[in-house]
């Protein structure tokens, strides 16, 4: 359903772009910031990690 | 010794050096000089259509090249005003020696004011000998409190991240990077004070006035702010 | 059984990433909230009756901007409470810096949105209006910002020289606002700016706007925690770069 309505709007290039490059770059960002995080925490003993 | 004179001693200093070395008069002022020829051949000698008929396009721009123009100078001004100081440490000598910050940063503002004040004439000279602006008497008093609020505000930002960047490297590409925005209200705010002192495409005088309010509000928060903020922004010790 | 896996009690355990269960369930009620965000944008809520479907655009772009003043105002919250607290805490500062970075990234977001709903709304990518111009300003100063965070020297002096320079950013917002709106009132024709001023919003409308603006400051937290962590890490780990180099700096002037 949502497929048809999308198709058909107006302005389609602008409005999903929009999303697929908010989206996109949310994503690219989480995505380095948890590897970073890992990569990190490999490092660190347990104990020293405040949150655990 | 209070404040006032060890800011008089500090700029004083800072003007002798200028004096000796003559960076302002052979290698700055030349650089703004070259800035606005070049801004000519950018925008042709073409005309633009205002309320008054056509004006030549340089004399319409004429005001926000001279503010741009004095805007890349005064990066070069700062980085200058700090490289004669983080060279020999001698910032730092300053520091350990115990010498007020709010004097330093008052005495390397004035010096770099002055400093800019001086190329700002000679832009304003060349804007009239290459553009074709012409100074009208009527605006004459505008003009100089411009020039004057404008210039003060400019080099109480220029000084406060010129000693923030001091001796790091890479502060030749940082510090355009922090003043730029930060000097956004100064450029928009001294050219249309200077637009409607030369009369630019036929701007009244009394628009000028709201403008220097602006500045002034931008100077007295950069020098009360920057007075504040330098001390801490230069002590390395801790 | 608990024989068979004796962990040895002299290396300490090592557990992988920035993750607890509050993060985990935070993440999850993230991703759940961007799904219904998608569902609802693109396609429950109906056409606006002025912008049409370009409204659409409308249930990021204001969720992203709120995000980004919300991370501006936290990093210059911490920058606050970084200088003007007794014990000058690094954790301070580190949430300043994480807060930032995300700032950074939404304000990227918002203004690519913004300018793909203005191509449609106004025909241009870009118009000279007054909280866009300054938005960007604000934009290179957030960066320049980062920059400073990453000239080096102590934790404590990128603390402080980032504290201050991020009450500075503060401080310029108002008097970057104020010029660009009064040369803006000079410039622009003011019908242009009409066309976001009364926007008649509707139940579904206004329920899709609160369904971004709900999970992308889930998104937000979610974030902030992870790299905060991180940085504390990253922090830890340059101490003990140093200390080791301190130690076999001693070590080399002990053997000769």
């Amino acid at each position: 359903m949502i497929a048809t309505i999308i198709i058909g709007m107006d302005n389609a290039f602008e409005i999903l772009g929009s999303y697929v490059i908010t989206f996109a770059v949310i994503g690219g960002f989480t995505w380095r910031v948890l590897r970073q995080g890992r990569r990190l925490a490999d490092q660190v003993d347990d104990d020293q990690k405040y949150w655990t | 010794m209070n404040r006032w004179s060890i800011a008089r001693l500090v700029a004083a200093k800072d003007l002798r050096i200028e004096r000796r070395s003559k960076v302002l008069t052979n290698q700055v002022i030349p650089f703004a000089g070259v800035t606005m020829v070049i801004f000519a051949f950018a925008l042709d000698a073409k005309s633009a259509r205002t309320d008054d008929g056509f004006v030549p396009l340089l004399e319409l721009v004429a005001p926000g090249l001279v503010w741009l123009a004095a805007l890349f100078s005064l990066l070069l001004l700062v980085q200058r005003a700090f490289a004669i100081e983080a060279d020999d440490g001698a910032l730092d000598a300053l520091r350990v020696a115990g010498v007020d910050p709010v004097a330093i940063f008052w005495g390397k503002s004035a010096a770099l004011a002055v400093q800019l004040a001086v190329l700002d004439m000679v832009l304003l000279g060349a804007a009239v000998l290459l553009y074709g602006a012409d100074v009208p008497a009527g605006g004459l008093v505008l003009l100089v409190v411009t020039l004057v609020v404008a210039t003060c505000g400019l080099a109480c930002v220029g000084t406060l991240y010129g000693g923030l960047t001091a001796g790091f490297s890479g502060r030749e590409t940082l510090l355009p990077l922090l003043v730029l925005p930060v000097v956004a209200p100064v450029l928009i705010g001294a050219t249309r004070a200077v637009e409607s002192a030369l009369g630019t495409g036929g701007v009244a005088l009394s628009e000028g006035w709201p403008w220097i309010g602006l500045l002034t509000v931008f100077a007295i928060a950069f020098g009360v702010g920057g007075a504040l903020a330098f001390g801490p922004l230069i002590d390395e010790a801790t | 059984m608990t024989t068979t896996t004796p962990a040895p009690a002299t290396t300490p355990t090592r557990t992988r990433g920035t993750g607890t269960t509050a993060t985990r369930l935070l993440g999850i009620a993230t991703v759940v909230m961007l799904g219904w965000l998608v569902a609802f944008g693109l396609g429950f809520s109906p056409a606006d009756r002025d912008q049409d479907e370009a409204v659409r655009i409308m249930y990021v772009h204001v969720p992203t901007v709120w995000v980004a003043y919300v991370a501006l105002g936290v990093t210059a919250l911490c920058s606050a409470l970084y200088l003007f607290t007794k014990k000058h805490s690094l954790g301070f500062d580190r949430f300043a810096g994480a807060s930032a970075e995300i700032a950074v990234v939404f304000m990227a977001l918002t203004l690519v949105s913004g300018m793909l709903w203005g191509k449609i709304t106004w025909g241009v990518y870009w118009a000279w209006d007054a909280r866009l111009t300054s938005f960007a300003l604000l934009f290179i100063s957030t960066i320049g910002y980062l920059a400073v965070r990453s000239l080096g020297g102590s934790h404590q002096q990128r603390a402080k020289r980032s504290a201050i320079v991020g009450l500075l950013v503060v401080l310029e917002i108002p008097l970057v606002h104020w010029s660009v709106r009064l040369w803006n009132s000079l410039h622009q024709e003011p019908s242009v700016l009409d066309t976001d001023g009364d926007v008649s919003i509707e139940g579904l409308m206004l329920f899709s706007l609160f369904v971004g603006v709900i999970a992308f400051t889930l998104l937000y937290v979610w974030l902030l925690l992870h790299r905060t962590r991180s940085m504390a890490m990253a922090d830890l780990l340059d101490d003990v770069g140093l200390d080791q180099a301190l130690a076999d700096r001693r070590a080399e002037g002990a053997s000769s």
